[in-house]
This record gives C-alpha cells, structure tokens and sequence, in this order.
C-alpha cells in the first residue's frame, strides 16, 4: 500500500489508511475540530490521490478499527461476501470509481458487488467523487424494501409522516398524522418521536397510529421511534407495530452509548418478527447520521464520513425496511454550513445505496447552524434526483418536539410533482380512493384539508 | 372602554371567520392594516397567534380544525399555492427562523452587561464561530482569565453563580437577572451567601466545571439560552452541579429548562433554583445523586 505521493512539487506522505480516509474528506468541521481534516487544499488532493491508487485488497488488510476490539467492524468482516470480494480485491479505488459510472454497469450489476465490497471501501470511492459523480451513480441502484407494503419501486417516492407533539398528547399526534395524510405523506411508515421513552407511552402512541390505519384502511407501517428495547417491551405487552426503529453509530463504543449491540439488534428482529403486525422480511428502521460517534467522543480516531459508512454496513446485517441520514441534526461543530450537508447528503444516500441499503433523506437543520431553508431544500431536491426512497413529513418543516427543521408535507408533494413519481402502489390507490391524489399523482382540490378525517 | 387589544382582536376574529366561511380573499387579511397608531407601518407577523388561525378555503369540518389546532403547536391547516405554502405561511416561517438565527449569532451587549453591574469573562473562543465549532475551547478559559474570576468570586462563596450566552443571547438577557434575583433571595433567607454574579461570553454547558475548579464552590449555578427552536428563542436553562470538575458525566448535573414566559416564568425559575441548591449543600449531590 503506497502511501505518499508527490504533487505540486513536493511529498505528503500519509501515516495510515485511516489517516488517507481523513484528509481525503472534503472539509467538515468535525474533521477539523479533532485535528484530523487536511490542512490545505492541496494536502486533501494529495489524500485523494493516494487513495485513489489503493486497492479494496489494502482497505480490507488495514481495518480502521480492528475487529478484535469492535464489535462494529466485527460484524462487518463477518457479512461480507469473501466469494464476491476476491472477485474485485485487486481494484483501485479509482477503478471502482470508473466501474461505477460506466455506461456497462447497471444498477443491478452494482447491486450484485454490493456485498463485496466494504464499508470503508465505499467511504473511499465517495470521497473521490464528484456531487455529480454521486447523484449519477446512485441514481442507478434501486432497492426496494417490503414491510407491510413495499416502497422503492422504480418511478415512486416515499415518506414518513413524522407527526410529533411536545408531550406526547395522542389527540395532537393524530392532528398532524391527517394534515400530513391529506398531502400524501406516510407511505413510508407513520412514525412518532416520543418525549417519553417509556412502554406505556410507546405502546399508547403505537396502537393510535395502528387503530388509524385499520379506521381508515391506509396501506403503510407504523412505528415509534423510543429505543429498541422499550419497543419491545411494548410490543411484548401488546402494542401492534409493524416495524422496530433504533438508531446506530459506527463504532462500539458509540452504540454502547446508544445503548446497543449486534445481540439487542438481533432480538429486536426476533420480536417484531414473531410479533409485529407486518408479514416483512424487511422489519427493521434505523437512523444514522455523519458525527454521531464524535458528539458523544466515541469516534475511534476515524473520520466522520467513514464511521458513517460504517453504520450501513452493520444495518445490512438486518436487512432493514428502511434506513435513513439526519445529518445536519447534530450541528456546526460536525457540519458547519449548508456546503457542508448538502455534500454530506448526496456521500451518505451513495454509501448507503452502494452498500445495498434502502436509503431514505432527512435533509435538516438546526437554528445554531449557518444553514438556511435554501440549503435544505437544495440538498432534498439533489438527493431526489439521486434515487432516495423516501423522505421526511414534517407540518411546515417545524418539529414541534425535537426543534429542527425538517422536509415539509408541502416539500414531500412538490417533489413527487417536479420529478413525476407516485406514492407506492397501494398507498397511491388509496388516495386516488379519497379523491385526494389524481392519476398523475397530483394533489386534487381536496387535498390539504386535515379535517376530512374528522 | 373598549380597549385597542380588544378591538384588534374582535377585527382579527371577524376577518378569519370571513375567510374561513370564503366570504374574504385572503389577500384582504393581508391588507388589514395595523391598528398601532401613526405612520404606514405593517403589524409585527411574530404577533399572530397561529393557534387562532386557519387557512384551509373550505374546510370539511371547520370545528374539527378549529378544534385540532388548539391541541398542538405544529403548523397544520395552513393550505398551499399548488403545492407550496402560502405567502403567509412562508413569511411566518422565515419570520421564526430568522428570530432564531440572530438569538444564536447576536452577542449579549455590554450595555446589558453594564447595567446589571455583570464583569464580563471569556471562554477560550475568540469569535461565536469558534464557540461554536470547537465545544472544547467552550467549556475552559485561559489561566488569566481564570485568575480573574478567582478575584472576583473569593474562597469564601459556597455558592457561584453566572451567566453564559450559550446559544441564546435572547434568552439570557430576556430572564436571566430575574432569575437570579430570585434566586439570591431565597438563598438569603436560608443565610446562604452566593458569589458576585458574572457574564461568561462563549460558555457551554460545561464552562461550569471550569468554573467549580477554578475557585473551589460547592455549588455552581449556570444559566444559560437554550438552543432556539423555531416555537421560542426566548428560553433558557439553569445546570447546577455540586462540586464540578472538568469532564464531570452529564448525570451529575440538575437541569432546570424551559425557563421563558411561556414555559416556567424566570422568577418562579428562581426560587425553585434556590431550593435545589439548598438540597444540594445538604445532601452533597447533584444530578442522578440527588433523589428528588
């Protein structure tokens, strides 16, 4: 594995992989608050050529974080393919890149190499790509998931109708489910952030949203996202749910912060699979997001970008419904401006894609971040047209219960409208029913009226 | 006598029933002028009660939408141009948002710091950009500035308390002196002296444990703005620790949020304050330590 190059005249060498991966990174400020981000521009380009010169060979002998002592790169090493992987071992960085883009490689064909290739693998390739490079090659790779119903079909667009309430008033929660349903969002899942993380409330808000679909026959999957373990208290106790949420990070020590682990995972796909309402196989609903590790320092020493990769390698373990990036929740001391996360976006939706995942978008931002709606909307209308499955509903952007900016009910119609998709199927037949969504799966003169469900 | 508040408020309620019933475009709201006297002069958006308003033109069951928009803060029966928001609905966004932004990016004046006889001390952060990339250089100060605060406070305060910025300038100027007010009060009764108070620009959370080291307080009180969401800028938290140090785990502090008019009032805030440090000094914990 070569190391250094010269450029410009002069020799940057590089201590590590680990160290390429990091300067390689276009800048994030969390990269540069733990001293690990290039130091010029040129520096990143001398990483980025180094890179691009090593093979998936080198990457897969020189673990970021060796195996014996995470349990992340554990299961990464244990869920790859090693037939697949001796296939392209001997490919550069750079080649994969050309691979990825040629007009000879088909979505299908990527997905066939997928689990191949590893984690960090993917964060490598990304890093030498292009916003364009990202959104070309993604746009490709389509991977639908099927819980109850199935999202990601080719020509649709999916969301979460995510109706939170400052304290958990179910009366409130169902308030915005049916503003949000009257736009045509929640083909997804209907999904709540509780305040409380309790089983009682979990199971309350649980079967509110179950008792709505059954009322009013709308084809989707429920799901509240408390910690996986008091969602499964829930659903032991009886609460009708057809997916199970948890959020990862990339290294141990930052799930053992969430605290999770490959075993808890495990049997939270054993519970909802004996238990949950949906027939599946994909029954699991994960939340990643670049700097998570590093807001609780549990960052492993590896950059931001790369941890993130990591997550989806350990989500496609469990074959998740669906997995989607907030990045932009946390703050300006990992991504500090709108260049920042729209950047981090189109990476993240490529990695997960690349890596065989369902991606869904959240696009947001918080109001400590130089980050504006424009931003926002740039990044969800570029990750659109790379292929996302699915994205957030939000009354107007404003979550009344986390306090950050989200994609709108209103943004989650306009994109089906610009870019000329439809719900999934069965979903896009009920609004049709309702006289909400015409044929084209345009919003009819009804829509955007909550009071039609009262 | 009618008073202006309630005229204005009679107006508003005819001219939203107006549009709800379709009777008025809703342009003509728009146009309604204000009814603050002299000068052409548009009303202040931030003054609306969103709670109070619908936009949906015909609504299926306009008591239910009446009704569901009183149960929750989240922007809902706001209607759309095709599939966008309305104009209004945009400005008030932007209006919030922009609230927001400057509660974070604004710096507390010195004036402000002035009037309430508050010395003024710096983190480790040069600018609000570094305060708010590097959170480390947030929670410590440099050994001159530490020497300052020792000055001030004295070895013999068992109880330190300050003011930081945090990431609500509105916040703090908007509720911290009441609080503390209130706060020295009730600690007054109880013989329970506090230190000088003081202004921590470019302060986390954790600028509180620096603090506890450098001048050796059983208790520190911080109040400090609370991160703006798009509902309040206006709110601030209280972190209290029974002898801090730097890195302390986050469970031994108590966390005393939501400090703004429409959460608990500063003044309430403040005396409730006092009796948890009150508790803290006799049972000699704070946070997860402290059974409350």
């Amino acid at each position: 594995m070569i190391l250094k190059t010269k450029l410009a005249g002069r020799v940057y060498a590089f201590k590590s992989l680990t160290d390429v991966l990091a300067k390689a990174n276009d800048e994030k400020s969390g990269d540069v608050l733990l001293d690990r981000a290039a130091s010029t521009v040129t520096e990143r380009t001398a990483a980025k050529i180094v890179l691009s010169n090593i093979t998936l060979g080198d990457i897969f002998e020189n673990p970021v974080l060796p195996p014996e002592k995470d349990e992340v790169s554990r299961v990464l090493k244990d869920d790859l393919s090693l037939g697949i992987y001796s296939r392209v071992k001997g490919w550069t960085v750079g080649e994969l890149r050309n691979w990825l883009l040629s007009h000879e490689t088909s979505g299908n064909d990527i997905l066939r190499v997928a689990r191949g290739i590893e984690a960090e693998a993917a964060a490598a390739v990304a890093k030498i790509m292009t916003a364009m490079d990202l959104v070309a090659a993604a746009s490709k790779i389509s991977i639908p998931s099927t819980c109850a119903t199935t999202i990601g079909l080719p020509g649709t667009l999916s969301y979460r109708n995510q109706p939170n309430h400052p304290s958990d008033d179910l009366e409130g929660i169902k308030a915005s489910l049916c503003e949000g349903l009257s736009y045509g969002s929640g083909d997804a899942v209907l999904g709540v952030n509780p305040v409380e993380d309790t089983v009682d409330n979990t199971l309350a808000i649980l079967n509110l949203l179950h008792d709505f679909m059954d009322k009013w026959g709308v084809p989707t999957q429920n799901c509240v996202l408390a910690h996986v373990t008091t969602q499964m208290k829930a659903v032991e106790k009886g609460a009708r749910a057809c997916c199970l949420f948890q959020s990862l990070a990339g290294t141990q020590q930052a799930n053992d912060g969430f605290g999770v682990t490959a075993a808890i995972l495990d049997e939270a796909y054993d519970c909802i699979h004996r238990l949950g309402q949906a027939p599946g196989p994909n029954l699991l609903y994960f939340e990643t997001g670049q700097g998570s590790e590093q807001s609780i320092d549990a960052d492993g020493g590896v950059d931001l970008m790369t941890l993130e990769a990591r997550c989806y390698g350990l989500a496609r373990r469990y074959k998740p419904f669906m997995l989607n990036n907030v990045s932009g929740f946390i703050g300006p001391e990992t991504l500090y401006d709108g260049r920042q996360i729209i950047r981090a976006s189109l990476e993240d939706h490529f990695m997960g894609k690349l890596l065989g995942i369902p991606m869904g978008m959240a696009p947001c931002y918080t109001n400590h971040t130089k980050i504006n709606q424009d931003d926002q909307e740039m990044a969800t209308l570029l990750t659109a047209l790379a292929g996302a499955n699915y994205y957030m509903g939000v009354p107007v952007g404003d979550d009344v219960m986390l306090a950050y900016q989200d994609t709108s009910y209103h943004d989650d119609a306009t994109m089906r409208e610009i870019l000329g998709r439809t719900p999934a199927p069965e979903f896009f037949e009920w609004m049709k029913g309702l006289g909400l969504m015409d044929d084209k799966g345009r919003l009819t003169a009804k829509a955007g009226d909550a009071s039609i469900f009262y | 006598m009618v008073s202006e508040n309630e005229i204005k408020k009679y107006v508003a309620e005819v001219l939203r029933d107006m549009a709800v019933s379709g009777v008025l475009p809703k342009a003509g709201r728009e146009a309604a002028p204000a009814a603050a006297g002299g000068g052409d002069v548009l009303a202040d958006i931030l003054d609306e009660d969103l709670s109070e308003r619908i936009d949906v033109p015909n609504p299926h069951n306009v008591e239910a939408l009446r009704a569901i928009k009183k149960i929750t803060p989240a922007r809902i029966g706001v209607w759309r141009a095709g599939t966008r928001y309305l104009t209004d609905t945009l400005l008030r966004f932007r209006a919030d948002h922009a609230v927001a932004m400057d509660a974070v990016f604004t710096e507390v004046p010195d004036d402000w710091m002035a009037r309430h006889g508050l010395p003024k001390f710096r983190t480790r952060c040069e600018s609000k950009d570094m305060f708010l990339t590097r959170p480390d250089l947030g929670r410590r100060f440099d050994p001159d500035e530490a020497a300052k605060i020792k000055a001030l406070v004295g070895s013999q305060n068992r109880v330190v308390v300050f003011v930081a910025d945090g990431l609500s300038t509105t916040a703090v100027t908007v509720n911290a002196m009441d609080t503390m007010r209130a706060m020295a009060d009730g600690l007054k009764t109880a013989g329970i002296a506090t230190s000088p108070p003081f202004f921590v620009q470019y302060g986390r959370v954790g600028s509180e444990d620096s603090v506890s080291e450098i001048t050796g307080a059983e208790v520190v009180v911080c109040l400090i703005g609370e991160r703006p969401g798009l509902v309040t800028s206006e709110s601030m938290s209280a972190y209290l620790c029974y002898k801090a140090y730097l890195d302390i785990p986050e469970a031994k502090r108590t966390v005393v949020s939501n400090i703004h008019r429409g959460g608990t009032p500063a003044v309430e805030a403040g005396s409730y304050i006092a009796d948890l440090v009150k508790m803290m000094l006799e049972k000699k914990a704070s946070g997860l330590d402290l059974k409350l």
